[in-house]
């Protein structure tokens, strides 16, 4: 039987990473095809290349047995391949019908084009018994409807292949279900779905066969009755718990710094972003949040470190207690010594206009050292800069130099010299080596075990499962989030990592 | 308004303004010459009217003087992420205020309590009228520049009914206020050279320069070594960053916006207290705009505010005298510059930047 | 109540609001696909000198009325050149766009026609007059004539073509391909493009649409309201024509209901001069002038219920991938 779609040995590179390297599977027609792997795997790359959003650097791609080129989206609908993306891409404004005609409207008069594009979308919505209100606002409703919205557009369009990024990732289990019952019914029709996904029950529930994709590459690829959730988790995550941690590092771990329990936050549309979490800082310890990114750990950060409150819950620092309705601030953490290296250096954690030494004062501009009366201490916050740059090895050793004028690691480094020099007793650190080079994110790494073995609580939330492994001395994993576990670093390995990462809901340490 | 290709900061900040003045500069050249005049002798008798005499140049910085205090109010409210528009209504609201205490009190203070108090006056006026638009957007969040250009509007009509129904002498036809005593007006520069001995031609530039220039000292401090000027910045260009830092950006709003506010109602110390001695109805005449062009060619900062300051007072200066001396020509074709600079130095600021890249790179690459 | 005073009130407010109409009308669309439009003022003020120009100079009505269009369409597309191509500040190029008119149109004036900026006196014959001409006055004691007559059928073709306007601003918006998309591009400009539709297109056919009705309404203040352009006629007509379509939501029937509002709040500012009021004695004309200003920044600060843009107003497109 012809795949209907198949891929050769597909390789993409943006600047120095390579995103997908001699990818090649095929996809059966009429299947669900599940592409399984963590953040950075490629997976969203390879997608984007089948629905014309990038050009594939080398190897080729055949739909229905078929050698395509297909050079934008356009191409890829013309051929039958829709996407369903995880942000929809809906005009809030306009109704649902409104929104599926958006360019195939078939007329110049829309009354007369919408009586008939109904007529379509009411036999397409018998026939694949998904329902949504044509003419109700997008505005006015509810995500899972929307979802339906989009599938239903792709289908309009004449999509026999349809990829579904996340889908399940802003849904409530009702929904997931509802969406469940949706893709088997367009299975059935003889619709070929691609599902990129890192859910693994979800994958063994509808997948008929699975792909797991890491660091760019091809795993490897079998029918389902080959998989089991345990087998994906480990082929997902593969690989050695020992990598790069240095030998005979006892972490004294002291007294509890920051406990928080319940945090409840919603997204702005209303999905959970924390659901119940509960979380203890010591001294003395580094604790890893690994998981999927987009699980709730940026969230977390953002309600620890006072760039946020949560809706519920509470959170003891310093011997103070926060409740929502009077949560910490930002001022008022770093009153109470903790330092934050946030996951945006660039919007967040430097003002890009600044030069150095003003961005080595941000957060600390109120502080006595940095203030003569009404004015800032230029003296003095060149002083500190200059300081910061030679503990922590920035280049250029230029204090004046603008901020958005340093490398990556050099930001980086200058963001962790301001934070890690007030000598906090709590760190939150998010992604601190994203975009950083090899040297720095070793420089980095060195720097946060010595603040450990100083006596600071380090939290650390990194979508490098690597580095998570390499620093933290327990691991506690985010999924949908909630924390679905917590494992001394001894007791990790990669199958448990993996199915962490992907349950549902908490789960003992196993 | 992003800028995705690097210029070497001197090609920035140096020559791409330049030649966006340079072609603004050209079009009305040609304006000039659809009207058909010589661009050139127009230039000449420009040149000549505002700097070729001493009293020229008199009259070239007193306009200067507006246009700084004008410029300045942009400027902070830049630093700060907001656009001010309403420069022309808080200019009419401190000219307000300056004729209030004058007439109140001008004739029981000397000139020595009085013009600080005028000054003070034209500031919290100014202040006032620009704090409200401020609140509205930081805590309800109204679009400051829609508010700001409503409020114009609201000051003009201020002002209108203030002067027909409070102000004017009884009697009288003109839409004025009574004349201030002499202890309410800002001292002329020709009158100070005559006390020290030195004659010099009468122009309206009187003390307000002092303080405009005073202004300048203030707002570079301000913006770039007060404490509250860093969080401005920071609230203005990186609001997020801001935040992280524990800087509340509400406050800098209105902070911001009280400041600007203030600067732009100390035109009405140039023109009330300085030059007029009354309240007239439309004494802004559109320096809140010229302090829009000032602030986009002066790159906002005070430096760069003070030498386009110069430029457009003397363009103001230059250009009355090219239509008194030239048929068919009138002071319009200032206002016209006006707009075409704020079109190309603002509107239009990077298009020409890809073309400069390009050029900057093929010459680099030559070496 | 007198018929005569509700007659002429009646026909003053159709009046006035006819170039306001126009105007917001234009606003309407170039804002909601996600253009702002601060140069409304500038471009009514460019359009209503050319109009008078080419009329008085060639005599026609139809070359003024195509001089008008032709004039603000090339403003818009300046303006959409700035913004739009070249991805500028949206505010300032409006603002310099009023600038410019403001002063290019008096240059012009005093060059061509050395009358201080004022341009030659237009024949009644090119000018825009009353379609029934038997109301030009309202009647005493004839209820029908004065306020139907007078009140309605009194106005030129320009007037009624305004509220037209209206009606096919609204259809375009609502029943038509183009004014779907336009709606969509001024929401989720991202989404169109990746739908295969190109933006910018979609905002220079916005623009274009903007300039011929600000083109109607400044030709309607030199061929129908006044003989002549005199310098900065518009007196802000402009801004309040913003103000009305920020007061009516961006959408084209309840900007009508604003426009109407403030058009009746300047017809009767000056009937209320002098007049008191019970309980509150004398309302200041100037107060009442204001109110449109104040209406709308009450109105934006959230008392009257929300003014919510669309959404990509104000925010350059820029292709993602």
């Amino acid at each position: 039987m012809t795949p209907a779609v198949r891929l050769q040995a597909i390789s993409k590179r943006f600047g120095a990473v390579q995103a997908n390297r001699e990818v090649s599977f095929d996809i059966a027609a009429g299947s669900v095809h599940g592409l399984v792997g963590e953040n950075g795997a490629g997976k969203s790359t390879l997608m984007a290349i089948l629905y014309g959003y990038y050009h594939a650097d080398s190897g080729h791609i055949e739909v229905d047995g078929q050698r395509v080129h297909i050079a934008n989206s356009q191409q890829a609908i013309a051929l039958g391949i829709g996407m369903v993306h995880q942000h929809f891409m809906l005009v809030d404004t306009l109704t649902c019908l409104e929104n599926i005609m958006l360019g195939a409207e078939g007329g110049f008069f829309l009354t007369p084009s919408k009586d008939a594009v109904r007529k379509k979308l009411q036999a397409l919505m018998q026939e694949t018994g998904l329902v949504v209100q044509l003419d109700a606002r997008v505005a006015d409703l509810p995500v899972g409807e929307l979802q339906r919205l989009e599938i239903l557009k792709a289908l309009y369009r004449g999509a026999r292949i349809l990829i579904l990024d996340e889908p399940t990732a802003v849904l409530t289990p009702q929904e997931t279900d509802q969406l469940f019952v949706t893709l088997r019914r367009l299975k059935e029709r003889g619709t070929t779905l691609i599902l990129i996904t890192h859910k693994l029950k979800e994958v063994m529930s509808l997948c008929s066969a699975v792909t797991v994709m890491r660091t760019g590459q091809v795993v490897e690829t079998r029918p389902i009755a080959e998989w089991s959730e345990d087998a994906l988790a480990e082929s997902m995550v593969g690989r050695k718990v020992t990598l790069g941690r240095p030998e005979g590092l006892q972490s004294r771990v002291g007294e509890v710094r920051l406990q928080a329990s319940g945090l409840r936050l919603k997204h702005a549309n209303g999905v959970p972003a924390l659901k119940d979490v509960s979380l203890t800082l010591k001294a003395g310890e580094i604790v890893g949040v690994a998981g999927v990114s987009g699980n709730g750990q940026s969230e977390l950060l953002e309600v620890l470190s006072g760039l946020r409150a949560p809706e519920g819950g509470r959170m003891d620092l310093g011997g103070v207690s926060f409740t929502p309705d009077a949560w910490l601030g930002t001022a008022r953490a770093r009153t109470l010594r903790l330092a934050h290296v946030p996951e945006d250096r660039h919007a967040v954690g430097l003002v890009m206009t600044f030069p150095a030494w003003e961005s080595a004062a941000l957060g600390y501009q109120t502080l006595p050292k940095y203030r003569k009366g009404a004015t800032m201490n230029h003296v003095a916050m060149r002083d500190a800069t200059r300081q910061m740059q030679e503990r922590f090895d920035v280049r250029p050793r230029d204090e004046n130099l603008g901020s958005s004028k340093f490398s990556g690691g050099n930001q980086q480094k200058l963001i962790l010299a301001r934070e890690i020099g007030e000598q906090p007793t709590v760190l939150l650190v998010g992604q601190p080596t994203r975009g950083v080079d090899i040297g720095a994110i070793e420089f980095i790494h060195g720097q946060l075990r010595a603040l450990r073995d100083a006596g600071c609580a380090v939290l650390l939330v990194s979508s490098e499962l690597d580095e998570i492994l390499a620093l933290a001395d327990r691991v506690v994993v985010m999924n949908c989030g909630r924390i679905t576990g917590e494992l001394a670093i001894e007791d990790c390995d990669e199958k448990r990592l993996g199915l962490l990462m992907a349950a549902q809901e908490e789960r003992a340490a196993a | 308004m992003s800028q995705p290709i690097a210029l070497p900061r001197w090609i920035d900040i140096g020559l791409l303004p330049l030649w966006n003045l340079a072609t603004a500069l050209v079009v009305a050249g040609v304006v000039v010459m659809v009207i058909g005049h010589s661009p050139w002798q127009a230039l000449t008798v420009l040149l000549n009217g505002a700097l070729g005499s001493v009293r020229g140049l008199g009259y070239s910085l007193y306009y200067a003087t507006t246009f700084i205090f004008t410029g300045l109010a942009v400027a902070v409210a830049i630093h700060a992420g907001l656009f001010n528009i309403g420069g022309e209504g808080q200019a009419t609201l401190g000219g307000v205020g300056v004729a209030l205490v004058a007439l109140w009190l001008g004739a029981s203070l000397p000139a020595i309590v009085l013009l600080p108090l005028l000054v003070v006056a034209a500031a919290v006026f100014g202040m006032l009228w620009a704090a409200l638009p401020a609140y509205l957007q930081a805590w309800r969040g109204s679009h400051i520049v829609i508010t700001t250009i409503m409020f114009n509007f609201l000051a003009a009509g201020l002002n209108g009914y203030l002067l027909v129904n409070w102000l004017r002498p009884a009697g009288s036809m003109a839409v004025e206020s009574a004349e201030f005593s002499e202890a309410a007006r800002m001292p002329a520069l020709h009158q100070m050279a005559a006390a020290l001995g030195y004659e010099l031609p009468s122009s309206p530039l009187n003390l307000s320069l002092v303080i405009a220039l005073v202004a300048c000292v203030f707002v570079g401090w301000f913006l770039w070594k007060s404490a509250a000027g860093y969080a401005v910045r920071a609230v203005g260009s990186a609001p997020r960053a801001a935040h992280y830092a524990g800087i509340r950006p509400r406050a800098q709003v209105l902070l911001a916006m009280a400041i600007s506010g203030a600067l732009a109602g100390m035109v009405g110390i140039n023109e009330i207290s300085g030059v007029q001695g009354k309240l007239t109805l439309d004494f802004v005449a559109g320096a809140g705009f010229t302090g829009i062009a000032v602030s986009l060619m002066g790159r906002n900062h005070p430096v760069g505010i003070v030498l386009a300051s110069l430029l457009f007072g003397v363009l103001y200066q230059g250009g009355v005298e090219v239509s008194f001396e030239l048929q068919g020509f009138s002071r319009e074709m200032v206002v016209t510059a006006q707009g075409l600079i704020v079109l190309f130095s603002g509107a239009m600021a990077t298009v020409s930047a890809p073309l400069f890249a390009r050029i900057y790179a093929g010459v680099k690459g030559g070496r | 109540m007198d018929e005569v005073l509700i007659a002429s009130v009646l026909a003053s407010t159709l009046r006035v609001s006819a170039p306001l109409l126009l105007c917001a009308m234009a606003g309407v669309l170039s804002e909601r696909a996600g253009v702002v439009d601060l140069g409304l003022e500038g471009k009514m003020l460019f359009a209503a000198f050319a109009a008078a120009a080419a009329a008085s100079v060639t005599h026609s009505t139809a070359y003024g009325l195509l001089a008008a269009i032709a004039v603000a369409c090339t403003a818009s597309l300046l303006h959409g050149f700035a913004c739009v191509t070249n991805r500028g500040d949206q505010v300032v190029s409006g603002v310099a766009l009023n600038m410019i008119a403001a002063g290019l149109t008096v240059v012009l004036g005093i060059a061509w026609f050395q009358q201080g900026g004022q341009t030659p006196p237009i024949e009644p014959e090119v000018r825009l007059t009353a379609l029934a001409k038997g109301f030009a006055e309202p009647q005493p004691g004839q209820w029908f004539a004065s306020v139907f007559g007078h009140g309605l059928l009194s106005h030129n073709a320009l007037v009624y073509v305004a509220f037209l306007m209206v009606a096919a601003v609204w259809f375009f918006l609502e029943r038509t391909r183009p004014g779907l998309r336009l709606r969509a591009v001024g929401e989720n400009p991202a989404m169109v493009e990746a739908a295969g539709m190109s933006v910018q297109a979609l905002r220079y056919q916005a623009l274009l649409m903007n300039g011929m009705l600000c083109g109607l309404a400044g030709a309607y203040l030199t061929l129908a309201q006044n003989a002549s352009f005199s310098p900065n006629m518009t007196a802000g007509r402009g801004f309040i024509a913003l103000a009305a379509m920020i007061f009516g939501k961006w959408k084209p029937l309840p900007t009508l209901g604003a426009c109407l509002l403030f058009g009746f709040l300047d017809a009767v500012a000056i009937r209320m001069q002098g007049v008191a009021l019970p309980g509150i004695g004398e309302v200041p004309v100037q107060l009442i002038q204001a109110l449109p200003y104040i209406l709308t920044v009450v109105l934006l600060a959230g008392f009257i219920g929300s003014a919510i843009a669309p959404k990509a107003l104000g925010k350059p497109y820029v292709k993602e991938r």
